[in-house]
Order: C-alpha cells, then sequence, then structure tokens
C-alpha cells in the first residue's frame, strides 16, 4: 500500500477483509454439509455458517456501496478472483479432521470476537450496526469453537493429539491476522477498528488461556509465520474454493438472475 | 412422503370381537380420534410400526440433506446460498426432531441410524436420485418438499400424539421450502437466458416421475396399509395422495411455462381429476431395493461421517466425564 492511501480506500480495502474471511470460513462450513460427526453438529456447523454468510452479504453490500463501479454485492462475491480476495489464510484452509475444523474456527472466532467488539464502537453507523449484530453471534461461535477445543484437547488421548497437530500446523497462518499493516493504521486512526497492539494482546492472552486449559502446548512465540493474503497472496486452496463457488456465475456469465 | 412401504406386522385388520380388552380399548380411543400418548398402553404391532415409520422419516430428512449439500457450495448468490443453507439446517432439525419422537416409544436414536447404515431399514427412495444442475434446487423444494407436504398435512392428524405435533411443526416450514423452491424455477422462467430455461425443464423432466413415486406404491400393492389406516397411523392411502399431489401440482407446472415427461397427463371432466400415466414400479422397486442412481453414496456418506465420528463423540464423553469429576472432587 503507498502511503497516498486514502481513508476511503483502508475503509474499502478493509470491509473486503472482513466480508471475504466471512465467506470464505462459511463455504468452507458448506462442505462439511450431511459429513458432521452427529447430527446435533450438522446443525450448529450450518448455523455458524450461515451467521458468517450472512455477515459476509452485509459487509460486501456496503463495500459495493463505497466502490460504486456498477458492481453487487454478489459480483464481489462471485466475480472476483483469488488474487483480489482479501481474506485470512488461516480461513481457507481445509476442514481437515474435526480438531483442525475447530481450532481454525477457535483462531478464527478469537480474531473475529475482539474486532468486532472494537468495530460496534466506529463512528460510521452502518459498521457499527453491522458489527453489533455480528458480535452477538460471534460471541456464541467463539464460546463454541473454544469449547471443542477444551473437550479435544482434555479428551481422549487420541483427540488431544489430534487437537496438538491441528494447533501446530494451522499456527503459522494467525501472524498476519494480529499485524496490523497501512490498512489497519490508517483506520484505527480514524477511529475506526481495533488498536493493533491491544487486538494482538488480546487475540493471544485468550488463545493462550484457552489452550492451556485445554492441557495442550502453545507454539513457541518466535514460531514461523505465513503471509500475504493482505496483498491477494493466497495458499493453493483458495483458487479450488472458487472455482466451485462461483461456478455457476462463470459459466453463465449472461445470466441476470438466480 | 417420505416413510414408504412400512411393515405392520399384521396380515389382516382384527375385528373388535377378536382383540383382548386392551386392545379394544386402544382401538376405540382410536375411533373416537384420542391422541396416543407414549406412557399410555399400545400393542406392540402400532408401537413396532410407528417407530419404523417415524425412524423412516427421520433418516429421510437427514439423508435429504446430501441431495441439496451437493448445490450448497455452488449457490449462484449470496441471496440464495443462504435460502439454501436455512433450507438444510431446517432438515437437520426436522430429523432431530423426529428422532426425539421415535424416542418416546422406547426406540434408540443410534440403533436406528446403525440399521440406516447396515442397509437393514429405508428412507424415501427421492433422495437417491442425484442433483445435477441448479435448477434442482428448485425442483426438490417444489416437487419433493410439496409431496412430502401432501403426505404430512394429512399426519398432522395422526393417532400418536408426539408424531402428529412433530408434523405440524415440521409442516410449516415444508411449505416454506416449497414456495421457495417454486420460486427459484419461476425466476428462472420468467427472467432466464434460454440455457437457465432449459435447465429448469430438464430438472422437472428427472425428478417428476421420482416425485410421484414418493407416495409408494398403489393401493392393491400396500399389504400394510390397512392395518395402518385402522390405527390412524395412515389417514389416507396412497394413490388418494398422489392424486391430490398431482391434482395441485399441475396447474402450477403450467403457470411455470414447463411441462411434464408424462403424454397422457391431461385433466377428465368426469373424475374431476387429472389423469397420468403407469409408474415404472420396477424402477422404484430398484431403488427401493438399493439399486438407485445414489443409494450407494448416500449411504456411505452417512455412514462415515458417524462412523469418522466416533473419536469426536468419545473425547465429548470423556471431557464431560472428567468435568463432572472436578466439580465432584471440589464439592
Ligand atoms: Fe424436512
Ligand atoms: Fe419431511
Ligand atoms: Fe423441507
Amino acid at each position: 500500500m503507498s502511503k497516498a492511501m486514502t481513508q476511503q480506500e483502508a475503509l474499502q480495502e478493509y470491509l473486503l477483509r472482513l466480508a471475504d474471511s466471512d465467506m470464505i470460513l462459511g463455504q468452507r462450513l458448506c462442505e462439511l454439509c450431511g459429513k458432521a460427526p452427529a447430527l446435533e453438529e450438522e446443525m450448529a456447523l450450518m448455523n455458524v455458517a450461515l451467521d458468517l454468510v450472512g455477515q459476509a452479504r452485509n459487509w460486501y453490500e456496503y463495500a459495493a456501496e463505497l466502490i460504486d463501479d456498477g458492481r453487487s454485492a454478489d459480483d464481489l462475491a462471485f466475480r472476483r478472483d483469488a488474487h483480489d480476495y482479501r481474506n485470512a489464510l488461516m480461513v481457507e484452509q481445509p476442514n481437515g479432521d474435526y480438531a483442525v475444523t475447530m481450532g481454525r474456527q477457535f483462531f478464527f472466532d478469537a480474531w473475529h470476537y475482539f474486532t468486532l467488539a472494537s468495530l460496534v464502537k466506529a463512528p460510521d453507523e452502518r459498521i457499527a450496526s453491522i458489527a453489533a449484530k455480528a458480535a452477538k453471534e460471534v460471541q456464541y461461535h467463539l464460546r463454541r469453537s473454544s469449547e471443542w477445543v477444551k473437550r479435544f484437547g482434555d479428551g481422549t488421548e487420541e483427540s488431544h493429539q489430534r487437537m496438538q497437530t491441528a494447533v501446530d500446523d494451522l499456527w503459522r497462518f494467525t501472524g498476519e491476522m494480529i499485524e496490523a499493516d497501512d490498512v489497519e493504521q490508517t483506520l484505527f486512526k480514524a477511529g475506526i477498528g481495533p488498536n493493533p497492539e491491544q487486538l494482538a494482546a488480546d487475540w493471544k492472552g485468550l488463545v493462550n488461556e484457552v489452550l492451556t486449559e485445554a492441557t495442550l502446548t502453545p507454539p513457541p512465540e518466535d514460531a514461523w509465520m505465513y503471509r500475504g493474503a493482505k496483498v491477494g497472496h493466497h495458499t493453493e486452496h483458495l483458487g479450488y474454493i472458487l472455482a466451485e463457488m462461483q461456478f455457476l456465475q462463470r459459466a453463465y456469465p449472461d445470466a441476470k438472475t438466480w | 412422503m417420505y416413510a414408504q412401504l412400512v411393515e405392520t406386522g399384521a396380515k389382516r385388520v382384527k375385528s373388535l370381537e377378536e382383540m383382548s380388552p386392551e386392545e379394544r380399548e386402544f382401538q376405540l380411543k382410536i375411533d373416537a380420534e384420542t391422541k396416543i400418548e407414549a406412557k399410555n398402553w399400545m400393542p406392540e404391532g402400532y408401537r413396532k410400526t410407528l417407530i419404523r415409520q417415524i425412524s423412516q422419516h427421520a433418516h429421510s430428512e437427514v439423508v435429504g440433506m446430501l441431495p441439496e449439500g451437493n448445490w450448497v457450495t455452488r449457490a449462484p448468490t449470496l441471496k440464495r446460498k443462504l435460502q439454501l443453507m436455512a433450507k438444510i439446517q431446517d432438515e437437520a432439525g426436522h430429523g432431530l426432531y423426529l428422532y426425539s419422537a421415535m424416542e418416546t416409544l422406547g426406540a434408540d436414536r443410534d440403533e436406528e441410524i446403525d440399521k440406516l447404515h447396515e442397509g437393514k431399514v429405508k428412507y424415501s427412495s427421492i433422495f437417491n436420485y442425484p442433483t445435477l444442475n441448479w435448477a434442482d434446487m428448485g425442483t426438490v423444494g417444489w416437487l419433493v418438499d410439496g409431496a412430502a407436504i401432501v403426505n404430512q398435512v394429512v399426519l398432522q392428524r395422526t393417532s400418536y400424539g408426539p408424531y402428529s405435533r412433530a408434523m405440524i411443526r415440521i409442516c410449516k416450514e415444508e411449505s416454506f421450502h416449497q414456495r421457495q423452491g417454486y420460486q427459484i424455477l419461476l425466476d428462472l422462467m420468467r427472467e432466464g437466458t434460454e440455457e437457465q430455461k432449459q435447465m429448469v425443464q430438464d430438472s422437472i423432466n428427472r425428478f417428476w416421475w421420482p416425485s410421484l413415486m414418493m407416495f409408494g406404491p398403489s393401493d392393491d400393492q400396500s399389504p400394510n396399509s390397512q392395518q395402518s389406516m385402522a390405527w390412524k397411523i395412515k389417514r389416507k392411502s396412497n394413490d388418494e395422495l398422489r392424486q391430490m399431489f398431482i391434482d395441485q401440482t399441475v396447474p402450477q407446472l403450467e403457470f411455470l411455462g414447463c411441462t411434464a415427461p408424462d403424454p397422457d397427463l391431461k385433466w377428465n371432466e368426469e373424475r374431476g381429476h387429472y389423469d397420468f400415466g403407469e409408474i415404472d414400479w420396477q424402477e422404484f422397486y430398484d431403488v427401493l431395493k438399493g439399486n438407485g442412481p445414489c443409494n450407494k453414496e448416500r449411504i456411505e456418506t452417512r455412514k462415515n461421517a458417524i462412523d469418522g465420528g466416533a473419536w469426536v463423540r468419545e473425547a465429548a464423553r470423556a471431557y464431560a466425564e472428567k468435568q463432572q469429576q472436578k466439580q465432584q472432587n471440589a464439592a
């Protein structure tokens, strides 16, 4: 990002990050339809996915209004390629086993929770109201995913192993979520979004607390981190997610309605 | 309907004179439209038949998530995606709710699900057909949920209280699914491109006959219907329900501007009903026996989900026990 970035540009970029992360995680959860480990989990997963895609729609709609180049919320979701997507690398990671699914959810939920808690106070009323509705939903997501991390960590030997492996494997995607770039710094100065240092501290605090209670070992402080989502450099997974998710819009570009 | 060919274990219906005093009292209650509740005495045959029927229904709701799950990752717009996700979540809820109604009869959910995975019990034949294009998400809502409603509206008056109450709640949501499904098709037919309209017709061509099969075999081929009717577990015959469905559906089909793959489908002024062609019952029995296009995949998916999730459920149990232990030690 160049120094000349305006607040407006930063906001558009940030809204896409929020929307894309919600959308891609919702999409990943949709993949689990009919494949959850219990019927109650089937309901819960779809419930969380519904919240996320609903939030994505709200952010996309606002982003589309601000960008104002004729693209709709649907265009933003279904007609942008991977290099234009701004979701966190974390959420595009495959579902794996249920420990991975829940570990990914927990790391994201913790970030989402603190982020929304601060967006609720944004001077931009639209942001504040979308965030307020989302914050209630995400509070439940976070409670649920931290419960599962604890259940697995402090459950059976097998579940402990699986959860520790999931934490270790996913850890490299946590760094970029809590490191602010120009966009987030610019917005923070404008009173929109979390104080980057505070967000990182809150996230680390909560994650450590839950992992410890789950009898899991947190990865080392200086662990290597994978970065790139904020500039559109994703893992190989995203291209496949979009190929599936955007199939109809791409295969029938002339269609005006669905 | 979601329960086809439910075995009652009765060769013929007993007369009041042949019944034991308990049976007679039970039958008189049924005849007087008094609901049977879980705590009431009931004949073993009644209990078993209900367990079979309700579990078939519950299994159908759950397996029925799969053909829709096949498109939930490819839904074309945010609105359609959210609608489809909500519908699938409703179906999971129906499954849970029905399994609970079934458990009031002393059956065990996990055991019944094991039977499903072992291929010992059935679920609706309709979910063994593949969903091949997006319009199928409209057609399934319109025809499949639509056929289910025709059956379930009648089942709201079924004699077993918990089942009847489950039906009342579920029917409301199914009607919503049906309208939503029809709207998908209507939008595509009204504002869609030529390709999209073809998608709709192709979808109706594939789902028409299998939807009619949802009501089960013809009355003369339904040996268990009589006993189920006497117990008021069933309230209308298969053929009556099928005719009701066709009569209400054909005008909707015409309003769409689509056709049914049945040259014999036409209004019969004399009967006051639509006539329709012969159903391919061989196909129906084949699908029921496991030889439908997707039987193998559907059961495999469900079995893998539950078997593969064993360690998850085990972990949850172990954790809950540890937590309980901690609380006891603290007390
Ligand atoms: Fe249902
Ligand atoms: Fe149903
Ligand atoms: Fe339904």
